[in-house]
């Protein structure tokens, strides 16, 4: 008895234009076709021409123009068989003007951005409570310490850039410690690793030493473009900590493999050390060589805390109702997902 | 208008910014490309040269005042001119690599091995056992410690289980509840900023 074996052609081809892209993108995808190892892809507009070959079930032609229609035709491989063509309908690319798979970030940051808005603006006029950060209460007594000991204080920003939101939290803390820097005439050093970031201290310490009533006491070359390379960085402040003796060393913003040899430095020199960082891989090191570490939200926080500004304080809120949202749909995602029902899990999955 | 400026540009650009992410148009794309990536990389280039003029007038003061350790002031002068005249004489030829490979990274490198010895000392501190916390701390990390190493498989097969089983499971998800704080705290930063609530970085209130 002789078996023959034919290798048919892929079944329900279809191309369509690629979802939430800029365009310039088909989709063709077909249905598997049994003992095929292989598919080729072939594209026509004038002549047709192989595009490419794949192990899956779907292939994405990333070299179409928009708006012009093009027919594929794709073929399964096994081993020397090669099935016929099997044809898509005409397809063609266009751009999108909204990303559909980002639709629950959308809402999700618009509702926060209502939480905000709505807490800030019944925030006014209103004492709303705070929990105490040792971390932020100690800022008072490190500056007051340096005064004491007729020592500088040294104030570093991270070594991130002002696209980095943790960096523009630790501008937002330098402004109230240079401010009690300039009352208790005590020079403050910011060693810069960023043009831009030193541009903006420079403005923010000299306006809190204006708001002081010390505008006289403001040098200029106290805040100061050290070098962008890290570890230069490191070595740079590492000399200023053991030449100048700072009382206290400040470390606000963000950190990377440097943290260590920053703050191991400090505590050697005896100095009061605090610590703000959201890098997570950092705070064990922050928190094994200071005396206090403001530990991830808590740094974005600093700001409300050290001002008291009701409005700024009420943003606060809309973070702790944040919070609990999250917390409630974690709970309710866990159950749910323990009862095979994915609905949250779905939920979060596209973000 | 010193102040009105900045926060009128702040909000345009930060809407902007934030509808852009949602929009995959090549329109969208475009406006990006020129409005982030090519202005700041204009704007980066003039702010480094004011970062220059800092390097320059602070290690310049020293130096002229005699302060403490003024000849490394003097060194980091002589190097940066250096670098710039071979860089530029011999347009990033051999001898500039050079100056990279076998000064540049050498340094650097030496600066990231002391790690090494600041772990040390800082575990020393960290782990001493003054109380619960501590004394749990130092159990874990011997656990974590001896078990990423052949040495814990070899005392305890299981060890190794043990070690990912802290790390996937308590320490995670000590990590994960930082960063959705950290997350949500950068959101509203970020709105502040947008809406003008949050003026700090502006110099004022």
């Amino acid at each position: 008895m002789i078996y023959l074996f034919f290798l048919l052609p892929p079944a329900g081809v279809e191309a369509f234009d690629t979802p939430n892209d800029e365009g310039g993108s088909i989709t063709i995808r077909w249905k598997e076709v049994e003992g095929a190892k292989v598919y080729l892809i072939y594209r026509k507009k004038d002549t047709l021409e192989l595009i490419g070959k794949t192990y899956d079930t779907e292939f994405s032609d990333d070299e179409v123009e928009d708006g012009v229609e093009y027919v594929y035709g794709v073929r399964a491989v096994a081993g020397t068989d090669t099935s016929d063509f099997a044809f898509s309908p005409p397809a063609a690319a266009s751009p999108q003007l909204f990303d559909t798979s980002k639709l629950n970030i959308f809402f999700a940051v618009f509702i926060y951005l209502f939480f905000i808005v709505y807490f800030v603006r019944a925030a006014r006029g209103r004492t709303l409570f705070i929990r105490r950060i040792a971390g932020l209460d100690a800022l008072d007594e490190a500056v007051g310490r340096a005064t004491e000991m007729g020592r500088p204080i040294l104030y570093v920003p991270g070594l991130s850039g002002m696209g980095d939101v943790a960096t523009i939290a630790a501008i937002n803390i330098l402004k109230p410690v240079a401010k009690k820097a300039a009352e208790y005439e005590t020079p403050i050093i910011v060693p810069n690793c960023d043009p831009i970031v030193m541009t903006v201290a420079q403005q923010v310490v000299k306006e809190a030493y204006l708001e002081a009533g010390r505008p006289d006491a403001y040098r200029e070359d106290n805040v100061f473009f050290l070098t962008d390379s890290q570890f230069a960085y490191a070595a740079g402040v590492d000399g200023i900590m053991m030449r100048e003796r700072p009382a206290t060393n400040l470390f606000m913003g963000m950190f990377y493999a440097e943290s260590l040899i920053l703050a191991e430095t400090g505590n050697m020199t005896g100095a009061i050390q605090i610590a703000g960082t959201d890098a997570v891989a950092q705070l064990p090191f922050f928190i094994a060589a200071c005396d206090y570490t403001i530990i991830g939200e808590e740094l974005y926080a600093a700001s409300a805390y050290l001002s008291q500004d009701p409005k700024l304080v009420g943003s606060l809120k809309a973070q702790d109702l944040g919070k609990a949202i999250l917390m409630f749909l974690l709970l309710l995602g866990s159950i749910l997902s323990l009862c095979n029902i994915p609905l949250i899990l779905n939920f979060f999955r596209t973000l | 208008m010193r102040r009105t400026g900045p926060l009128v540009v702040a909000f345009i650009m930060g809407f902007a910014m934030i509808f852009q992410y949602f929009i995959p148009h090549p329109l969208s794309q475009k406006f990006y490309e020129i409005m982030v990536q090519q202005w700041l990389i204009i704007i980066s280039i003039f702010l480094y040269l004011f970062g220059l003029r800092s390097f320059t007038l602070y290690h310049y003061h020293k130096v002229r005042r005699k302060k403490e350790g003024w000849y490394f002031s003097l060194i980091a002068l002589l190097a940066a001119l250096i670098t710039v005249i071979i860089g530029f004489g011999t347009r990033r030829g051999p001898l500039f690599d050079k100056i990279y490979d076998y000064i540049l990274a050498p340094l650097q490198a030496t600066m990231f091995s002391l790690l090494a010895f600041f772990i040390a000392s800082a575990a020393y501190r960290a782990f001493r056992a003054r109380n619960l916390e501590a004394t749990l701390l130092l159990v874990t990390a011997t656990i974590v410690m001896l078990g990423r190493v052949p040495f814990g498989a070899f005392m305890w097969h299981k060890l190794p289980d043990v070690v990912e089983w802290i790390l996937k499971y308590p320490n995670m998800a000590a990590q994960r509840g930082i960063l959705i704080g950290v997350g949500l705290g950068m959101i509203a930063t970020s709105m502040k900023i947008i809406l003008g609530i949050e003026r700090s970085y502006l110099g004022g209130e």
